[in-house]
């Protein structure tokens, strides 16, 4: 098993409802964000292209964050799903400084957070809240490994990109373009 | 044209606007580690070499100030972390592959082994000391005894902590600066020439101090070499790195980074040495508090600099 998610790049407009449905659903604190959007412009005036992208943590293959992690905090959960067992975590800092992304953040309570893709949602067979929430339906989630998962139909189709693959971390965040 | 935004607003506090998590902890944990490493291992180095008749500092005086240099490195390093209670959990696993997991590790060795040397050495501060308890004054006596392996372990694990202090940013590929393995030999040079800057503080003796601008004077000479191969690595590899490099040639970092780590903390304590090593009179403590100065810049600049370096895009 492995989880993935594809955005679709065509179609977001960058309303940010999935930042607003990770908040909520994940008890996020105030002023903090697991996922965000990023709006890119290129050219020049009148010939501008737009790219928006939801952004997250990328669920890396190969996570800086779990190698460098001292405690064993930072782990691979159910499907590849990298997590950081709070009652672990001494908060030392160096999962944050590994991620290429700037995915992880120190919650106000001490320990490192981080976007979960959902996996309490995902384990009772529901989507990641985001994914569930969008309102373009721009949002592909699912297992890799099965052929006809959301995910993988929606990758054959489609060109894609990932986020800073140079950086050798294999993430599992796809950006259809 | 190609302008990014975060129209989402993402403000994580300590990530945004430029990445903060780290702040004076660490550095001041590396500096403190790397002096108290370059203290014990001139000290092993001579018990080794069987000259601690020459060096009484660096043998005797000097290791009594490592355990005090390892504690309050220990305490910044915990004052950093931002999940206190749970510290504990450093301890339940070894991680190779992480730095921050076998550095805490090796302080776990050094820190008792400097109470060794410290213990030891007691006398020299209080000539009446008396343990007064049988079992430490047995102890005394078969550290004594088996002081040379003792100096081989210490020499060791010093060698090993100089270098954590530079991997543990080396090991970091998402901050561009950190990125070389250079770190690792310049964080411990740094460390030797430190520690050979406090014992040339401490002493009194006249040759041991020369002998010591000497070795002094060598190790600068190794870390403006290591930092020259710095920048013309960085300057020959990828986009991000080329960048990261730009932050000391022309970028916020740069008159910081060249006034205060290589001028003031290399250049002119070498140019110093080089002067009292040529029998002209230069009161010694000049030198060497640049040299300690400069090693604590050195480590403060790299940790913002490094901070504010991240991959394009
Ligand atoms: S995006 Fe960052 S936090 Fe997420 S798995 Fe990759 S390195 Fe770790
Ligand atoms: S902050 Fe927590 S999860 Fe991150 S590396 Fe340190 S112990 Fe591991």
């Amino acid at each position: 098993m492995r989880y993935a998610m594809a955005v679709d790049t065509k179609k977001c407009v960058g309303c940010s409802d999935c930042v607003v449905a990770c908040q909520t659903e994940n008890n996020v604190p105030i002023g903090y964000c697991r996922d965000w959007v990023v709006e890119v412009t290129n050219g020049t005036y009148p010939q501008l292209e737009i790219e928006i992208r939801s952004e997250r943590c990328n669920h890396c293959d190969n996570a800086p964050c779990v190698r460098c992690c001292p405690t064993g905090a930072s782990h691979f959960s159910d499907g590849g799903i990298v997590l950081v067992k709070e009652k672990k975590c001494i908060g030392c800092g160096a999962c944050i400084a590994s991620c290429p992304y700037d995915a992880r953040y120190p919650h106000p309570e001490g320990y490192v957070d981080k976007c979960t893709f959902c996996l309490h949602r995902v384990k009772k067979g529901l989507q990641p809240a985001c994914v569930a929430v969008c309102p373009t339906k721009c949002m592909y989630f699912g297992d890799l490994d099965d052929p006809k998962s959301d995910v993988s139909v929606i990758l054959k189709k489609r060109k894609w990109k990932t986020l800073i693959p140079e950086a050798g971390t294999k993430p599992e965040l796809y950006f259809l373009i | 044209m190609k302008e990014e935004i975060i129209i989402s607003g993402r403000m994580n506090p300590k990530i945004d606007p430029v990445l903060n998590i780290w702040h004076w902890e660490i550095p001041l944990y590396l500096f403190l580690g790397g002096l108290a490493a370059g203290i014990l291992f001139f000290a092993a180095l001579y018990i080794i070499l069987k000259k601690e008749d020459e060096f009484p500092t660096a043998v005797k005086k000097a290791p009594l100030i490592t355990p005090f240099l390892l504690i309050i490195g220990l305490i910044a390093l915990l004052l950093d972390l931002n999940h206190k209670p749970y510290f504990w959990q450093l301890y339940t696993t070894i991680k190779i592959q992480s730095p921050m997991s076998w550095g805490a590790w090796t302080l776990m060795v050094v820190t008792p082994l400097s109470f060794i040397w410290a213990a030891l050495n007691i006398k020299e501060i209080f000539p009446t000391w008396d343990w007064n308890i049988s079992f430490l004054k047995q102890f005394e006596i078969w550290c004594r005894k088996n002081i040379l392996p003792i100096a081989w372990i210490t020499i060791t694990f010093s060698v090993i902590l100089g270098i954590y202090t530079g991997i543990l940013f080396s090991a970091f590929n998402a901050r561009p600066l950190w990125n070389t393995s250079i770190l690792g030999p310049l964080f411990l040079t740094s460390g030797l020439s430190t520690g050979a800057a406090a014992i040339m503080l401490m002493s009194k003796n006249h040759i041991e101090r020369k002998a010591f601008a000497r070795i002094d004077l060598l190790l600068i000479a190794i870390e403006l070499f290591l930092i020259t191969h710095m920048f013309m690595g960085f300057m020959a590899s990828t986009q991000v790195q080329i960048e990261a490099a730009r932050l000391f040639l022309g970028g916020p970092y740069t008159a910081s980074f060249w006034v205060f780590v290589v001028g003031l903390g290399l250049v002119v304590p070498a140019f110093l040495e080089v002067l009292e090593l040529s029998r002209r009179k230069i009161p010694v403590i000049v030198p060497a508090t640049l040299v300690l100065f400069g090693g604590i810049m050195m480590r403060f600049i790299l940790a913002y600099a490094g901070q504010a370096s991240r991959w394009l895009y």
